[in-house]
């Protein structure tokens, strides 16, 4: 059954991702990040998103990309899933387009570095161009930090 | 189902009936003359019937029915109120709140009722004539009339056929009469020890005055009782001599024809007599007594009067979210207040300064009134110890006076729904091991009613609950002896503790010094429970104790959760807020103050060696380190008894602050307790103490 749904498009080192528009919560600019210690290198720290204190991760560490400085184009994308509100840091996030399920595939093993279980396909749109969507829930995973925190004790 | 909607409002209303009849009843207990008290009660009843039978719950309106009735005669004076006429109705109170609770849990609130509904009857018909009007008898004056009177006074037709009847299936019936000597000094238990001989024999058909009179001592040195006994005369009269400071027992034995000389109303002129002088010397006690009754017990239900009486205000219920929710957008105006300050501060407009200070102050009001509307007095906790400690006095076999005082005090509501248990745990506590057997105060020359205090007030930024009791305080040898035997401290460190630090063993986990376990204290489990809940809600638990004298808790508590005082500190470019709750001192500190102990700094602090911790080491501060600086400042914290230095970058100063979560993706964080949004918008994080020390 082919069925329509709307993503995010942003970028991280070059490469163009997708997240489901439903995920999504609001897209802001950067903002001052508190960081909060004894956590995973990938968790920048929390922010003040109007009166509600929301944690932030670096998608580019969290997927073991060599991290950047921020540009003008950084934004933080807030997403909610898992029961979870966390914000990610991307290198800009600029477009909303329409997929549908019949250009999605399954990811190969590896794309740009990032592990495929993190992935949930790749879309093809517009002219040539490569969608990666991301498997939130994954790359929301507690289970994950715990372990991350138990190995950095 | 349409009802659901009222059903929310049914259970509120229903809870609130419950409570108020659950108060009066305890009140009209104390003062069983006050016919005011019986009516509250009754429009309680009534109301709770009405409630009750409109949302199709039939078992609690029928209970509340016949309780209806009861009370209805008690209050146009056709009925006095006795000891089982109390238990009856308690019992009924107990049953109604089982159903309502299972309305709460979804049930249908059904119940077998039909046995407390047949005892409510009993009551009804039993005694319908048994009026008190002992002072009606004293005030005639011609001993013909008397004669009627007084008979008819003493036994009704139903109490006359049940002694015919025993007569007649054998069993001997006997009329008691009892005189106290004058110089007893506690008459009411003199009382009490008769009827417990009488009713281990037998069964009490009719006391003069009632028993509950007689346990209030509001009798004279006299009273009767029609008897029908299950051993013969002698032995009944043996067993009654044995108790002393009794001047006479008379076991007068009753046959049929002296009962139909009764119920004729031709009785002896002894009996006559008799009622004469004992409906003459209990209205006159009862119109003495409350000048010269027992002190605590005199003096008790006026200190009383005002802190239960009913404040009738208007109010509206709100969900509890709504209120969060408001706290937060409040949250929010208050961090944009600060911004628009220093906005105004930079543009130099003196209207646009003008409209910020009038904003800020309005502000600062709406802060105080969104607090407020969090509040709630502890009586709303406090309202069921009442009932709850006399009956478990009464399970005891103890005297027991429960004096509330601050009931009006207010507490954030999630403090108030958390620390019910907790005082729950103390009280029995203080009721089971505190305070004493009757036997046991009156060796240690004591009142035999025992005292236990619950009070609350404000103090500062904190609220005070005491739990303080008369009774033979904590044995501090045995409490060693535990603590030793279960290795919570060593025999070298016990000899080390002071009289506090042997009492904090108490709290110790798996500490128990009852020698017997009961059903209501005891286990064990209990005090490092209420310890740690009372910590997680920010506060601190202490006791002192007096050997012989008495024990009192201590419960501090935050006034609120959602705000509290922090004091910023700056390590670096990081700001952290630290709870001032455990932070004893702030100072500075000298490098070479610091000293090496086994590769752990020390510091010397009031004649004590305290570890010295660096804040910017343990949070990992990334521009900011205190090994190069040659004075630093400090704060001195405390858990429990323990102190410890803690080293930071800068003091900025006390704030109140709003604590927020830091979302559930972020948690076992165990050196951040959560954060705070301060005035210029950025995220400071709070640091808990708690978990600094070790």
């Amino acid at each position: 059954m082919a069925e329509d749904f709307k993503v995010i498009v942003f970028t991280l080192a070059h490469e163009e991702y997708g997240i489901e528009v439903d995920k999504v919560r609001t897209i802001e600019r950067m903002s001052p990040v508190t960081r909060v210690p004894k956590t995973p290198a990938f968790v920048k720290g929390v922010i003040n998103l109007r009166g509600v204190v929301v944690p932030v991760i670096d998608l580019r560490s969290r997927f073991g990309l060599p991290e950047s400085d921020e540009t003008e184009n950084s934004r933080i994308i807030i997403v909610a899933a898992n029961d979870l509100e966390v914000g990610f840091i991307v290198d800009s996030a600029n477009d909303v387009i329409d997929l549908n399920t019949d250009n999605v595939e399954n990811p190969p093993e590896v794309v740009g570095g990032i592990k495929a279980k993190y992935l949930s396909g790749v879309a093809k749109f517009g002219e040539d161009r490569l969608l990666i969507l991301l498997n939130l829930s994954e790359v929301l995973n507690r289970t994950e930090i715990i372990q991350l925190e138990q190995f950095g004790a | 189902m349409e009802m659901n909607q009222y059903l929310s409002i049914f259970i509120d209303e229903a809870n609130e009936h419950l409570q108020s009849l659950n108060e009066n009843m305890l009140r009209l207990e104390q003062q069983p003359e006050d016919i005011s008290i019986v009516q509250v009660i009754f429009r309680s009843a009534h109301t709770l019937k009405g409630m009750s039978a409109s949302m199709g719950f039939e078992d609690l309106a029928s209970l509340t029915h016949e309780m209806e009735n009861v009370l209805d005669l008690v209050r146009n004076d056709k009925l006095k109120m006795n000891g089982q006429i109390f238990d009856t109705l308690f019992k009924c109170l107990d049953a109604l709140e089982n159903m309502v609770q299972d309305v709460v849990a979804g049930g249908t609130g059904s119940a077998d009722v039909t046995e407390l509904v047949s005892q409510l009857k009993q009551i009804v018909k039993g005694e319908p004539v048994a009026v008190a009007s002992a002072g009606k008898a004293a005030a005639a004056d011609a001993p013909s009339e008397l004669e009627l009177v007084a008979t008819h006074l003493l036994l009704d037709q139903y109490q006359l056929s049940v002694l015919r009847q025993s007569i007649e299936n054998g069993s001997p019936a006997f009329h008691v009469d009892v005189t106290i000597r004058e110089d007893c000094l506690l008459k009411g238990v003199r009382a009490y020890m008769v009827f417990d001989a009488l009713e281990r024999n037998g069964e009490i058909i009719k006391s003069h005055p009632t028993v509950q009179e007689i346990e209030q001592e509001q009798f004279g040195h006299q009273f009767s009782v029609y008897y029908i006994s299950r051993i013969p005369q002698q032995e009944l009269q043996d067993t009654l001599d044995k108790i002393s400071e009794l001047e006479t027992v008379k076991v007068i034995p009753l046959d049929l024809e002296s009962l139909s000389e009764l119920d004729g109303s031709r009785s002896a002129e002894q009996q006559i007599q008799e009622a004469v002088q004992q409906a003459a010397a209990a209205s006159a006690t009862a119109e003495k007594s409350p000048a010269k009754t027992d002190k605590p017990a005199a003096a008790e239900p006026p200190a009383r009067a005002p802190t239960t009486a009913p404040v009738a205000n208007k109010t509206i219920r709100v969900d509890i979210e709504r209120l969060d929710s408001l706290m937060n957008l409040f949250s929010e105006l208050l961090i944009d207040r600060v911004r628009l300050e220093q906005l105004a501060s930079e543009v130099r407009r003196n209207d646009l300064t003008e409209t910020v200070e009038h904003m800020a102050r309005v502000s600062s009001d709406l802060q105080n009134i969104v607090l407020k509307l969090r509040m709630v007095p502890v009586d709303s906790v406090f309202n069921r110890f009442p009932r709850m400690v006399r009956d478990l006095a009464k399970s005891l076999g103890k005297k027991l006076d429960l004096v509330i005082t601050g009931a009006e005090t207010e507490l954030d509501r999630t403090v108030i729904d958390e620390i019910g248990d907790p005082l729950v745990h103390l009280i029995r506590n203080s009721v089971d091991h505190g305070v004493e057997t009757i036997e046991g105060r009156l060796e240690a020359g004591k009142p035999e009613t025992g005292v236990v205090n619950l009070r609350a007030f404000h103090s500062g930024n904190h609220v005070f609950i005491e739990i303080e009791d008369d009774g033979r305080g904590i044995n501090q040898p045995k409490v060693l002896d535990i603590a030793i035997k279960k290795g919570i401290v060593s025999p070298e460190e016990a000899k080390k503790l002071s009289d506090d630090e042997i009492n904090m063993l108490l709290f110790a986990p798996g500490f128990s010094t009852a020698d017997k376990i009961s059903d209501i204290s005891g286990r064990g489990v209990g005090l490092d429970v209420v310890r740690s809940k009372i910590e997680s809600l920010g506060g601190v638990v202490s006791v002192t104790s007096k050997a012989g004298q008495g024990s009192k808790w201590s419960i501090q508590l935050p006034l609120t959760l959602s705000i509290i005082t922090a004091m910023l500190v700056k390590l670096g470019s990081e700001k952290f807020a630290v709870p001032l709750t455990s932070i004893v001192e702030t100072g500075v500190v000298r490098r070479s103050e610091i000293r090496d102990l086994h590769g752990s700094k020390v510091m010397e602090y009031r004649k004590s060696i305290i570890p010295v911790l660096s804040l910017a080491a343990v949070l990992d501060s990334p521009d900011y380190s205190d090994e190069g600086e040659t004075e630093t400042e400090m704060l001195v914290i405390r858990k429990g008894e323990k102190l410890a230095a803690v080293l930071v970058d800068e003091l900025i100063g006390q704030s109140e602050i709003v604590l927020k979560t830091l979302g559930k993706y972020l948690t076992n964080l165990d050196v951040i307790s959560g954060a705070t949004i301060l005035g210029d918008g950025q995220v400071a994080l709070i640091v808990d103490p708690n978990a600094l020390i070790k």
